[in-house]
């Protein structure tokens, strides 16, 4: 069992890493020089990058109170700048760094999430209000992509299912959709196929109801003590520590409790490769490289490569393979 | 046109100026990929980036190698054909760092995943392919090697025009998602291809016989 309940006041992985180490850290990553480099060979659209990352100042993140994790000594967090700087967050360019160099000025404040369907009180709450409400707790989960790397990451938020109690859902509520924002003017993957990786925006993502009501699964809104940058999907997103990374969709406007099974981006645009489930499964690979293994981020440099085995449901197994008992997993992938 | 001793004079330094050039296009890219990972500019991770860069500037510098012949002809400019060389020998290297950061950064050497991944996905398997017969064609450019094959040697260095459809192809297969920019260079390569397509019809003739 690796998610404990810790004393409200244990360290919490945030205070370990000093501000000032990540701070200067990440001013590194800031500003690349041209260079003939960049002019000859650079992607066009990574070109621009280039030359504009500068002018983005990073978005401000606030300090969060939350119930710290205790630390989970088989785990090796990934160092807080590799997590803000290598993401996938397509509506801001398909490049690892396009998020973080792109998405500094998304509006994040203030925002609403809207919680309708098969609910008795559908409402659209002030997310900003909510953090300092409902009780936020830290979690050190396992991120595996579908890319085949991974990283631990030190979430701050709470649990899906408990939110979603405030609603009262209905008996016919048997999935939950999930919708992130859609604003072309805020976010150049939506203005523009080439940028945008092709995917069909808004991006919508969807779990069955036992999945979403799981206590694993949480809504994350901030990671490392502080509320998420916008590349890591500020100001709110899903987090289902046992699924591929695109499960967990970034900056939610909208949660609505449904009777079938909706549809989900990935899903849409290659179906014979990314599953509704999206259980990570070392024995079913995608059909371009295989699940087995993969590449863990953690610290240290590019030759400090760690190929480790991916586990069943990502770790979690003991948790969660119950929920999908008696199902082809090679055929529900 | 052009064959005029006046014509003859600006000519040969403006070739070896653009050998310098080919040089300098494939070298400078790779220092600059060498410090700006140092620095951490390719950010939290910079493998897949890596990778990627490598391959790009492969399928480009294939491109331009393709160009050179028929650009020649078309100026009547013989001495381009001196860049075919270095460009070919570049896109050799590239390939090579492109393949090498694959099964050691990526695969971390793990020589049974990547003997699985080899066999398993096709579009690995193209990318190897396209490798192996640029490996061929980098060691047969060797100018002793050159002379000993005679007629052989054009024979083999035709197979370019099919790594080229393989390298296009493996980029087609490899991509998440986004059919647009794979298709920009397929539809280049393509129109390479069929710009010089009497060179490939008499590739083709000479395999026969």
């Amino acid at each position: 069992m690796l998610i404990k309940k810790p004393p409200r006041n244990a360290p919490s992985e945030a205070h370990a890493t000093p501000e000032s180490a990540y701070v200067s850290r990440r001013t590194v990553m800031k500003g690349l020089g041209a260079g003939i480099g960049g002019l000859l060979l650079a992607r066009s659209a990574h070109a621009l990058d280039l030359f504009s990352s500068e002018k983005n100042a990073a978005a401000v993140r606030k300090p969060l109170e939350f119930a710290a994790a205790k630390p989970v000594p088989e785990l090796t967090l990934t160092p807080e700048a590799k997590v803000t700087n290598h993401n996938n967050f397509y509506e801001f360019g398909t490049g690892k760094t396009d998020p973080a160099e792109n998405s500094q000025g998304l509006k994040i404040e203030p925002w609403t999430l809207t919680v309708e369907g098969e609910v008795e009180k559908p409402a659209t709450v002030d997310v900003w209000k909510l953090m300092n409400e409902i009780g936020l707790e830290e979690r050190i989960y396992r991120m595996r992509c579908v890319e085949a790397w991974s990283m631990v990451i030190p979430w701050v938020g709470f649990e899906l299912g408990k939110f979603l109690q405030r609603f009262a859902p209905t008996s016919r509520a048997k999935y939950v959709a999930f919708e992130t924002l859609y604003d072309p003017e805020q976010m150049p993957g939506q203005r523009n196929r080439y940028v945008g990786g092709g995917v069909d925006y808004p991006y919508v993502e969807g779990l069955r109801m036992d999945e979403a009501m799981h206590p694993l699964t949480i809504l994350s809104v901030g990671l490392y003590g502080k509320t998420l940058p916008p590349q890591n999907g500020a100001p709110v997103r899903l987090v289902v520590p046992w699924k591929y990374g695109f499960k967990g969709i970034k900056s939610i406007v909208k949660i609505k409790l449904v009777e079938r099974m909706p549809p989900t981006s990935w899903n849409k645009l290659a179906p014979q490769e990314y599953g509704f489930y999206a259980n990570v499964n070392p024995a079913v690979d995608h059909p371009r490289w295989s699940q087995a293994s993969e590449r863990f981020i953690g610290p240290g440099g590019l030759f400090s490569v760690k190929r480790q085995p991916t586990l069943p449901f990502n770790g979690y197994a003991e948790e969660v393979a119950g929920l999908y008992s008696g199902m082809n997993l090679k055929k529900f992938y | 046109m052009g064959r005029s001793s006046s014509g003859a004079d600006w000519r040969k330094p403006l070739a070896m100026t653009l050998q310098v050039g080919v040089h300098l296009g494939a070298l400078l890219p790779l220092l600059w990929l060498f410090v700006a990972i140092n620095q951490g500019r390719l950010g939290g991770d910079p493998v897949k980036e890596l990778i990627h860069y490598l391959g790009m500037g492969t399928i480009r510098l294939l491109l331009l190698t393709l160009l050179v012949s028929p650009l020649a002809k078309s100026l009547h400019f013989g001495q381009l054909n001196r860049l075919r060389r270095p460009l070919g020998l570049w896109c050799f290297a590239w390939a090579t760092l492109h393949f090498s950061a694959w099964l050691a950064l990526d695969l971390g050497l793990d020589w049974s995943l990547i003997g699985g991944e080899l066999v398993k996905r096709t579009y690995i398997l193209l990318g190897f392919s396209a490798w192996l017969i640029l490996l061929a064609l980098a060691i047969t450019s060797l100018p002793a090697l050159l002379r000993k094959m005679g007629r052989n040697w054009k024979k083999l260095h035709g197979l370019l025009y099919i790594v080229v459809l393989l390298a296009c192809w493996h980029f087609w297969w490899s991509v998440k998602s986004g059919w647009i920019e794979p298709a920009i260079y397929f539809a280049i390569a393509l129109v390479l291809l069929l710009w010089r397509r009497a060179s490939i019809a008499r590739w083709l003739t000479s395999l026969r016989r």
